[in-house]
């Protein structure tokens, strides 16, 4: 009688711990229907070449290290939309002081996540203690990390050693060193959400922060705490970029959209954009589409125009299935 | 006041120590003072009951004793300790626990999750789901609801009682020396009470000091052992149970006597012809509803907790339309398939969720107002300020009509008492012209004294022809406001009841003993 709650709650555990995120449905959909569109329309690469699906992922991996940032704060309920400067500053800044050698690398990587440091707590102070909007919060400190870009940078400023390139093109064994650290990125989010008590606080936060501040969670905290991270994995994502560019330019972030671009894939994936639900591997996926999308749309050669009002149909097609299931459900 | 107080020290044991003690508390809030110089001791194994009309500073007091508010003044002792908390953690590590009025689960979150939130087990600073998990089993096991609920759950997907009790367990199991419970039976229906009843009694027996907060007399009267009564922010009384009648209690509650609490029944020239008459009608959730609703008369519906009493409403207002079947409205066959058609048919939805359904708590009272009559306008066209045109005097007629008492109807709702907010919702329907009303639980959360205006108001609309459906989980209010009774169990009508039937009657039919006698609207061979 006892054991049978037990052995239920043991399968269910089962179940809830193979559960996969509906995002990957779409990406299995998408995937398929590129594919097949290439094989008629172009020469059926995506199929046919492994070496493309790996490009796919390596596509992603700036985008994945801050969407797992965004998915972060998204989660606590906030948003953050400096990311892009953030990662612009990093580039530049990086290039700047590294300026070609490696015996400058260590101290660069200590500045700009100093930087990082500095940009997600001014993030969370303003949210949190000056009670400013997120949204609006974070648009200040982005526009302010954007003068000073401009002021200080107009364009290509040094450059990155050689030996820093490993970050960005090196391969340990048959893998990418850039999939490597965009797993090890998903994973360390992953565990941060679901096994740490602070991602049990910050579902909390997010889900409804009244309730966590009565049951003994320092808000605040918390949320401040999850907008370093986040800028942090921004700070991550520019050192990758200038690692693949050799030169950090002050347009990379806003170019590549990682702000909007970030929040987009980490809602694909399931995430509520109102907080306290869904988690980074949604992310992944939401990324991962975003990565074939781009592949597909080169691989038969569609016009850039077309392709971003594609990529805004199948962001509003995913969400408001998710809505609509998720409706049925109960009902 | 002093007096009193000293009064209330000579009774209780003078050789225990109180667990909590708060002396001299004020608190004030822009424009309002809640608090004012309150002083009261609570003591192990003792259920201490607080009770006043809504604003009488109830809430604001428990907010203070469980660190979520700071005073402005006051000390507050704990087991001859004097603490002061800046941060509700602080409270709950000293032993003080608090249930809140509203819920307080995060729905996306498990049941273990939720009940360990701010403190949750870690091993090498990583969480231990599994040691949650078997903790929180523990707690519920406690509380002897380990068999309903599993710590595994969302939240999301527990009943309103079973999420209740995830509260209470929640409470318990922060080691606590200090139960606080504001409303705790708000949302139970009756075997649920009865089995909080118990609980709070078990955890009594240990030495616990339970206070609680309720709006039923008659629940503070099973199972308070003493209560104190607030108004308008200060300290009146604390009286012994045992030596004071309900009566007594309500007197002290709002300074006079309440000789009745029910307004007349309607007599049968007030009723005139039949407003609403459905048939056969079903839906995904109610099965084969029969009724007739007369002009002027008001139809209670009773049923326990999901025996589909807010579904009936609800396929009424064309929220969730019914299926099947027909509807006749003033005679005439109509379907109402969304809330627009409702409106302008004029019928009038008093919803449960007064929070989420009824108010929209951040825009002006007048807005609030004058929401139902701007739904049904053109679009094009001018916002008066004062309603709609040629009607500037339309908002303080409502406001009138339904005795809301503000300095001005510029003022957010959100400002106000549960009471005034129920007569602002109610103001909203008024405006519309609305001659078929449909009640879901009007009087839930509200105090005494407005509960008394709201039971007249809806009496004062069937006098003027209007038709008025009542759902209400609270049977003396069905009783006590029901020109007729109708039963639902199981998602059906159970039967038809007269005016005042007794409790018994109406309980035997929602938990299947009996049908109706009277008038039997089951359809038969359906089971």
């Amino acid at each position: 009688m006892t054991t049978a709650p037990v052995s239920e709650n043991g399968f269910r555990r089962i179940l809830n711990s193979i559960h996969i995120p509906p995002v990957y449905f779409f990406l299995v959909l998408v995937f398929l229907g590129g594919g097949f569109l290439d094989q008629v329309y172009a020469d059926g690469q995506i199929f046919k070449n492994p070496a493309i699906m790996l490009n796919i992922v390596v596509r992603s991996v700036a985008l994945g290290i801050v969407a797992v940032g965004q998915s972060l704060v998204i989660i606590g309920a906030s948003i953050d939309l400096s990311v892009a400067y953030t990662i612009s500053i990093t580039a530049v800044m990086s290039s700047y002081l590294m300026q070609g050698k490696t015996a400058n690398v260590p101290m660069t990587i200590v500045g700009v996540f100093g930087i990082g440091l500095v940009i997600g707590l001014a993030n969370g102070l303003t949210i949190t203690k000056l009670r400013v909007n997120p949204f609006i919060a974070t648009l200040g400190i982005s526009l302010i990390i954007k003068g000073i870009i401009n002021a200080s940078f107009s364009n290509y400023t040094g450059s990155v050693p050689q030996s820093f390139e490993f970050f960005g093109y090196g391969t340990l064994g048959p893998l990418p060193v850039s999939i490597l650290i965009l797993l090890l990125i998903v994973l360390g989010g992953w565990f941060v959400l679901s096994r740490t008590k602070f991602g049990s606080h910050l579902y909390g936060v997010g889900g409804n922060s009244e309730v966590a501040r009565l049951s003994g969670v320092r808000t605040d905290r918390v949320l401040i705490g999850a907008h370093i991270i986040c800028s942090m994995t921004a700070v991550l994502a520019g050192l990758f970029l200038v690692s693949q560019m050799r030169s950090g330019a002050p347009w990379v972030g806003p170019n590549g959209v990682y702000d909007l671009n970030s929040i987009a894939t980490t809602v694909i994936g399931g995430t509520a954009l109102a907080g306290g639900k869904g988690g980074v591997w949604g992310t992944l996926g939401g990324v991962l589409i975003f990565g074939v999308l781009e592949t597909v749309f080169n691989q038969l050669g569609v016009n850039p125009y077309l392709k971003t009002v594609l990529q805004g149909a199948i962001i509003v097609i995913a969400v408001a299935s998710y809505t609509l299931r998720s409706k049925k459900e109960a009902a | 006041m002093a007096t009193e107080i000293q009064e209330t020290n000579v009774k209780s044991p003078e050789k225990i120590q109180p667990t909590m003690e708060v002396q001299h508390i004020s608190k004030r809030f822009p424009g309002v003072v809640a608090l004012d110089d309150v002083s009261l001791q609570f003591f192990p194994g003792e259920i201490h009951a607080i009770v006043g009309e809504n604003g009488a500073g109830k809430s604001t007091l428990m907010k203070i004793m469980s660190g979520a508010y700071i005073p402005d003044s006051g000390t507050i002792h704990l087991s001859g300790e004097k603490l002061s908390f800046s941060h509700p953690q602080e409270a709950q590590l000293n032993g003080i626990s608090i249930i809140y009025q509203e819920f307080n689960l995060l729905p996306e979150r498990t049941v273990a999750h939720n009940i360990f939130l701010g403190r949750e087990p870690s091993r090498f600073g990583a969480l231990d789901v599994r040691q949650m998990n078997a903790q929180a089993r523990e707690v519920l096991k406690e509380i002897g609801v380990e068999k309903m609920i599993s710590p595994t759950v969302l939240a999301s997907s527990l009943s309103v009682a079973e999420q209740q009790l995830v509260e209470i367990a929640k409470a318990i199991s922060f080691k606590a020396k200090v139960l606080i419970m504001d409303e705790p039976t708000a949302a139970l229906t009756y075997t649920e009470v009865n089995l909080l009843d118990d609980l709070i009694h078990r955890l009594k027996q240990r030495g616990m000091a339970i206070i609680f907060i309720s709006h039923r007399l008659i629940e503070v009267f099973n199972i308070a052992d003493k209560i104190t009564v607030l108004k308008d922010g200060k300290f009146i009384k604390t009286v012994d149970k045992k030596e004071v009648t309900p009566a007594d209690v309500v007197y002290l509650m709002v300074g006079r006597a309440l000789d009745h609490y029910f307004p007349p029944l309607g007599s049968s020239e007030d009723f005139g012809a039949v407003a609403l008459k459905i048939k056969n009608a079903s839906n995904e959730f109610i099965k084969g509803v029969n009724f007739e609703l007369r002009k002027g008369e008001v139809l209670g519906i009773a049923g326990l907790q999901g025996s589909g009493r807010t579904e009936l409403a609800q396929a009424l207002f064309g929220v969730a339309p019914f299926r099947s079947g027909s509807m006749e409205l003033h005679g005439k066959a109509i379907a109402i398939k969304n809330p627009v058609k409702a409106i302008k048919k004029k019928m009038g939805f008093v919803t449960e969720d007064r929070k989420s359904e009824g108010i929209a708590p951040r825009q002006p009272i007048r807005d609030n107002m004058l929401l139902t009559v701007r739904a049904i306008l053109n679009l094009v066209g001018i916002n008066y300020k004062d309603g709609i045109r040629k009607s500037r005097k339309l908002v303080p007629m409502l406001g009138k009509q339904v005795d809301i008492r503000t300095d001005s109807f510029d003022r957010e709702a959100q400002f106000l008492s549960g009471g005034n907010q129920q007569k602002v919702v109610l103001a909203k329907w008024l405006a519309s012209d609305a001659d078929v009303f449909i009640f879901d639980e009007p009087t839930r959360g509200i105090d005494v004294e407005s509960k008394a205006s709201i039971h007249d108001m809806i009496r004062e609309l069937t006098k003027r022809g209007i038709a008025v459906l009542m759902i209400s989980s609270e049977l003396p209010e069905i009783i006590g406001m029901s020109d007729r009774i109708l039963v639902m169990a199981d998602r059906k009508v159970a039967g038809e009841l007269p005016a005042k039937s007794s409790e018994q009657e109406i309980m035997l039919m929602a938990t299947g003993h009996s049908t109706g006698t009277q008038k039997t609207t089951v359809p038969a061979g359906k089971d």
